[in-house]
C-alpha cells in the first residue's frame, strides 16, 4: 500500500526525449492510479480546496465519485462549475489555488486535485460525454467577442441558459492564448482544445471566425444593425511590449506572441506548414512568466540553446512552479539577476548578441517584491542571434477606441464591476484579461461566469 | 470558406481575384488591406483591398507572385475558395477623413511602382467619386507589366505610365517622372508613394528635396494583422509603431527604409526552400548536397 502523505506519481515523458519534441510532456492518471489518487481525499465537511478556487467547484464532490470509479458522474459534478475541466486540470496554478489550501498538504502532499480533474475530464472526451443542453431557446441575441476561456465560458453559460450566442473571433481558430499562446506540449490543441470547444458547439453556440470587431463590424454595429441585445467583451491582453532598448526593431528579435503564435497557430515547427520561424542556434528570452518559459521551452524544441534572462532571482520567478521545473530539466539556461542594456546587431541587420547587466535585490517596492537595481561596472556582453522579448502584454486599443461611451482605465483595461461584468456602456459586459491585464485561465473563466450572470440578470427581467 | 468569383492573370505574375467576403465588403475604406489564408496549411498573407463592392459583397485583390504561397495562390481559379480572408484591416487612408473642400483644393500626386497600381486604384477612384482629380504615375519593368491601366486613365485627372525600358510612355524611372512634372511647373501639396519598398524610399528622399509631404504605405512582414504580435513594426519618427495597427500609411520622410527593408529579407533562406518545395514537390529531396535537405 503506497504512503498516504505521498501523491500517486503522473507519468510524463522523459527529459531528454521531450525536448526534441511538441508531444505533451505530461501523460496524467490512468483509472486506477486516479482511484488511488482519490482515496487520499478526506472528503472534509468544510472543505479548504473549493475556497482556493476561483469557481468554486466540489471538489470533494467529484473526488468522491473518482473514488468509487463513477467517472461519468464525477464529469457532472465538475460540469455544474467549469467548462473547460481539460484545460484547467493542465494550465491552472493548482499549487497557489485548491491545493495549497488541501488539508493533506498541511503534513504531506496536497491531493492532486488538477490531475484529477484532468483524468475525469479527459475521460468524458475520449467517451465522448455530452454537456446537458437547453431545452428551448429564449428568443435573446448575445454576442461575445473573443474565444479565449473568459469568452467561451460565458456563451456555454448564456447557451445552456437558452440564449442565442454568436461567439466572433479575430483569428481564423478559435479558443484565444489556449491555440495561439500556450504550446502543444502543455495543451494538445487537436486531442484537448479543439474538443472541449465542440462541446461548447454542442450546446448550440454559433461561431464566426475572422470577424475583428472595431474593424469588420464594431459593438455599436452589432447592437444596431445586427439585433443583439447584449455584447460580452473577452478579448484578452494580446498587446506586446518591448523594451525600448537600442536594436530591438533588428532582425531576429521577437516577441514572444509572435513566436509563439507562428509556432502554436500556424504550426511552424510542422514543415508541412508554409509559415517560417527562425529556430536560432543561441537564443535567450528576456522575461519571467508562463509565457517566457513557454517560449524557451519551444526555441529549445527547434534546436537552441535556450537562456532565460531574467532581473530579479529565482523565488520572485513569476511562472508556475511545475513549469520552471520542466523547462530545467529540458536543458534551459537560467541567467538571474540579469537584465539586458542594448541588443547588438551585425552588418546585416541581425542580431548577434546583447549587452546586459548584473542586478542585486534592494529594498521592497509598493508591491512588496524586492526591488532589482543594477550592479554599477557589471555589464557584460553574450553572444546570440535570436532574442524574444517576453515582458508582458496590455489590452489591445481597437475595441474601446471604436465603441461609445466605453470606459477604460490608465491601463488600457476596460472598466467592469466584478460580481457581474457590467462595463460603462449599457448592455455591455467584460470580463478576463481586457479587464484584469493578463491573469490566468480559470479567473477569466471565472469572468465569464459573472458576465453570463450580469447578462442573464439584464435580459431575464 | 470564401468564394473566389473571378480569377484573371493581368501580366506576367500579376492575378487579380473578386473574393466574396460581404463582411470585409460592408465596412471598407481606400487604404485598408485583408489577410488570407489559402488552406488547412497555409500562412497569413497580407493583401490590400483594390477595389470593393459593397452590393455585391466582394472585394478584388491583386497579387504579384513572387514566394511559395503566392505562387500556389496564383493556381487557384473561380470557383475555388480562400480557408481564411479576414479584414478590413489597417487604417483607411487619411484623405477619408478630411473635410472635402480642403481636399478639392489640394493638388495630389499618387505615385505606383510595379503592383502598386493596385492599391493606388481604389484611393484614385473614391477621390474621383468625391469629385477631387489627382495625378497618377504608374512605373514598371516594361510595357507588358503594367497593369489596370484602363481603369485608373478612368478615375485619374493626369495619367503618367512609365517604363525603365522605354517600351512604353515616360522612359525611366517614376523618379524622374516626378522631378520632370515639377520641373514643368506642377506643384504638388502632397505625394502619396506606394510599390516595392526600395521605391518609396527613393521617391521619399527625392520629394523631401522637393518639400512635398509624403506618404507611403508599408509592407512589413505580418503575421495576425491584428496588433498582437509585432512582426510588422516599423520605425517612425524615432518611435517603433505596428504597420498594421498604426498603418499602414505612414509619413514617408520619417519611415526608416533601410531598418524596414533588412527586415523584410528575414525569412529569405525560407522562403528560398519554400519555393524549392513547391516547385521540385517530391522529387526536392534528391541530395544536391547543398542544402542539407529540407528539415
Ligand atoms: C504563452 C502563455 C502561457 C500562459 N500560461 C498560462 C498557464 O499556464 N496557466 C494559466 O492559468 N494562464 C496562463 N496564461 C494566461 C491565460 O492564457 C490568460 O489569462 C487567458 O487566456 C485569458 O483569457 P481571455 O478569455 O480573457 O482572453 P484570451 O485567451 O486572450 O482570448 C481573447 C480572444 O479574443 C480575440 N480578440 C481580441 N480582440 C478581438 C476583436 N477586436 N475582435 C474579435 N476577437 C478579438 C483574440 O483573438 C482571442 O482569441 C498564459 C498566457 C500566455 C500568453
Ligand atoms: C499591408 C500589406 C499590403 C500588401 N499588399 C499587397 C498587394 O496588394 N499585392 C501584392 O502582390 N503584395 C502585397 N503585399 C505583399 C505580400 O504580402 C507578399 O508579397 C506576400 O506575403 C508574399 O508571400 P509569399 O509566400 O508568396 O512570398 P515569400 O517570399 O515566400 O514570403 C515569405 C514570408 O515573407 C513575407 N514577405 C515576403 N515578401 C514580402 C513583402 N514584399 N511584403 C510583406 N511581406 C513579405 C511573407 O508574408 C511571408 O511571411 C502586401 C504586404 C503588406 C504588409
Ligand atoms: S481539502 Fe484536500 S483533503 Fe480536503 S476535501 Fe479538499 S482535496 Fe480533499
Ligand atoms: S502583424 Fe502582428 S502586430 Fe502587426
Amino acid at each position: 500500500m503506497a504512503d498516504v502523505l505521498k501523491r500517486i506519481p503522473v507519468r510524463e515523458q522523459d527529459a531528454k526525449e521531450r525536448a526534441t519534441n511538441f508531444e505533451e510532456v505530461c501523460y496524467g492518471y490512468n483509472k486506477e492510479e486516479a482511484m488511488e489518487e482519490a482515496a487520499r481525499c478526506l472528503n472534509c465537511k468544510n472543505a479548504k480546496c473549493i475556497e482556493g478556487c476561483p469557481v468554486s467547484i466540489n471538489i470533494p464532490g467529484f473526488i468522491s465519485q473518482v473514488k468509487e470509479g463513477n467517472i461519468e458522474e464525477a464529469y457532472k459534478v465538475i460540469g455544474e462549475s467549469s467548462a473547460l475541466p481539460a484545460i484547467c486540470g493542465r494550465v491552472c496554478p493548482q499549487e497557489s489555488q485548491c491545493e495549497c489550501k488541501c488539508i493533506r498538504g498541511i503534513k504531506g502532499d496536497p491531493v492532486s486535485i488538477g490531475k484529477l480533474e484532468r483524468f475525469v475530464a479527459d475521460y468524458a472526451l475520449e467517451n465522448d460525454i455530452k454537456p446537458v443542453k437547453a431545452e428551448k431557446t429564449n428568443g435573446h441575441k448575445v454576442a461575445v467577442i473573443g474565444s479565449g476561456p473568459s469568452g467561451l465560458t460565458c456563451a456555454g453559460d448564456l447557451a445552456k441558459l437558452g440564449y442565442e450566442v454568436t461567439v466572433f473571433e479575430a483569428l481564423h481558430e478559435l479558443g484565444g492564448v489556449l491555440v495561439y499562446g500556450i504550446p502543444e506540449f502543455r495543451l494538445p490543441k487537436h486531442k484537448v482544445v479543439k474538443k472541449e470547444i465542440e462541446k461548447v458547439k454542442e450546446l448550440g453556440v454559433k461561431f464566426e471566425t475572422n470577424v475583428v470587431i472595431g474593424k469588420s463590424t464594431t459593438i455599436d454595429q452589432l447592437m444596431e444593425e445586427e439585433d443583439f441585445e447584449a455584447v460580452f467583451i473577452g478579448s484578452g491582453a494580446g498587446l506586446p511590449m518591448f523594451m525600448g532598448i537600442p536594436g530591438e526593431t533588428a532582425n531576429g528579435v521577437f516577441s514572444a506572441n509572435e513566436y509563439l503564435t507562428r509556432s502554436n497557430l500556424m504550426k511552424a515547427f510542422d514543415d508541412s506548414y508554409d509559415t517560417p520561424i527562425v529556430a536560432g542556434k543561441k537564443v535567450a528570452v528576456v522575461g519571467g512568466g508562463n509565457v517566457a518559459m513557454d517560449a524557451a521551452r519551444t526555441a529549445l524544441r527547434l534546436g537552441a540553446e535556450v537562456h532565460i534572462v531574467y532581473r530579479r532571482s529565482e523565488a520572485e520567478l513569476p511562472a508556475r512552479v511545475e513549469e520552471v521545473h520542466h523547462a530545467k530539466e529540458e536543458g534551459v539556461i537560467f541567467d538571474l539577476l540579469t537584465n539586458p542594456k542594448e541588443i547588438l546587431v551585425d552588418d546585416n541587420g541581425w542580431v548577434k548578441g546583447m549587452k546586459v547587466i548584473k542586478m542585486e535585490l534592494g529594498e521592497p517596492d509598493a508591491s512588496g517584491r524586492r526591488r532589482p537595481v543594477e550592479v554599477p561596472g557589471s555589464e557584460y556582453e553574450i553572444e546570440l542571434d535570436t532574442v524574444i522579448m517576453s515582458l508582458g502584454t496590455s489590452p489591445n486599443p481597437l475595441i474601446a477606441s471604436t465603441t461609445k461611451g466605453l470606459e477604460t482605465n490608465r491601463r488600457k483595461c476596460i472598466v467592469a464591476e466584478e460580481e457581474n461584468g457590467q462595463t460603462s456602456k449599457a448592455a455591455v459586459f467584460a470580463g478576463g484579461d481586457a479587464v484584469t491585464g493578463a491573469a490566468t485561465v480559470i479567473l477569466a473563466m471565472g469572468a465569464g461566469k459573472a458576465g453570463a450572470k450580469g447578462i442573464h440578470e439584464l435580459l431575464s427581467k | 470558406m470564401y468564394k473566389i468569383l473571378k480569377a484573371e492573370k493581368l501580366a506576367d505574375k500579376i492575378y487579380l481575384m473578386d473574393v466574396e467576403a460581404p463582411r470585409v465588403a460592408k465596412h471598407c475604406e481606400p487604404g485598408q488591406f485583408v489577410i488570407v489564408k489559402m488552406d488547412e496549411k497555409g500562412e497569413r498573407i497580407p493583401l490590400t483591398i483594390c477595389d470593393y463592392d459593397r452590393e455585391a459583397g466582394t472585394i478584388t485583390i491583386v497579387f504579384q507572385e513572387i514566394g511559395a504561397s503566392t505562387m500556389k495562390m496564383s493556381k487557384m481559379i473561380a470557383g475555388d475558395y480562400f480557408r481564411d480572408f479576414i479584414g478590413p484591416l489597417g487604417r483607411p487612408s487619411d484623405f477619408v477623413e478630411e473635410d472635402l473642400e480642403t481636399l478639392k483644393n489640394k493638388k495630389m500626386l499618387f505615385v505606383a511602382g510595379g503592383v502598386g497600381a493596385a492599391p493606388v486604384y481604389p484611393q484614385v477612384k473614391w477621390l474621383k467619386e468625391h469629385g477631387v482629380e489627382v495625378d497618377v504615375i504608374v512605373g514598371s519593368k516594361t510595357k507588358d507589366m503594367l497593369i489596370l491601366e484602363k481603369k485608373m486613365n478612368e478615375v485619374a485627372g493626369n495619367y503618367y505610365p512609365c517604363t525603365d525600358d522605354g517600351t512604353y510612355g515616360h522612359a525611366g524611372m517614376v523618379t524622374t517622372k516626378i522631378e520632370k512634372l515639377v520641373e514643368e511647373g506642377n506643384k504638388y501639396d502632397v505625394c502619396i508613394a506606394i510599390g516595392p519598398m526600395i521605391m518609396m524610399k527613393f521617391t521619399c528622399l527625392l520629394t523631401k528635396k522637393l518639400e512635398i509631404p509624403t506618404i507611403v504605405s508599408m509592407n512589413p512582414i505580418m503575421v495576425d494583422g491584428t496588433g498582437m504580435c509585432g512582426a510588422c513594426r516599423v520605425i517612425v519618427g524615432g518611435e517603433v509603431k505596428f504597420a498594421c495597427v498604426d498603418g499602414p500609411e505612414f509619413d514617408g520622410h520619417l519611415v526608416d527604409f533601410d531598418n524596414a527593408m533588412k527586415r523584410q529579407q528575414m525569412y529569405r533562406t525560407e522562403e528560398g526552400r519554400a519555393i524549392l518545395k513547391v516547385q521540385e514537390g517530391d522529387t526536392h529531396h534528391g541530395g544536391c548536397g547543398n542544402c542539407g535537405g529540407d528539415n
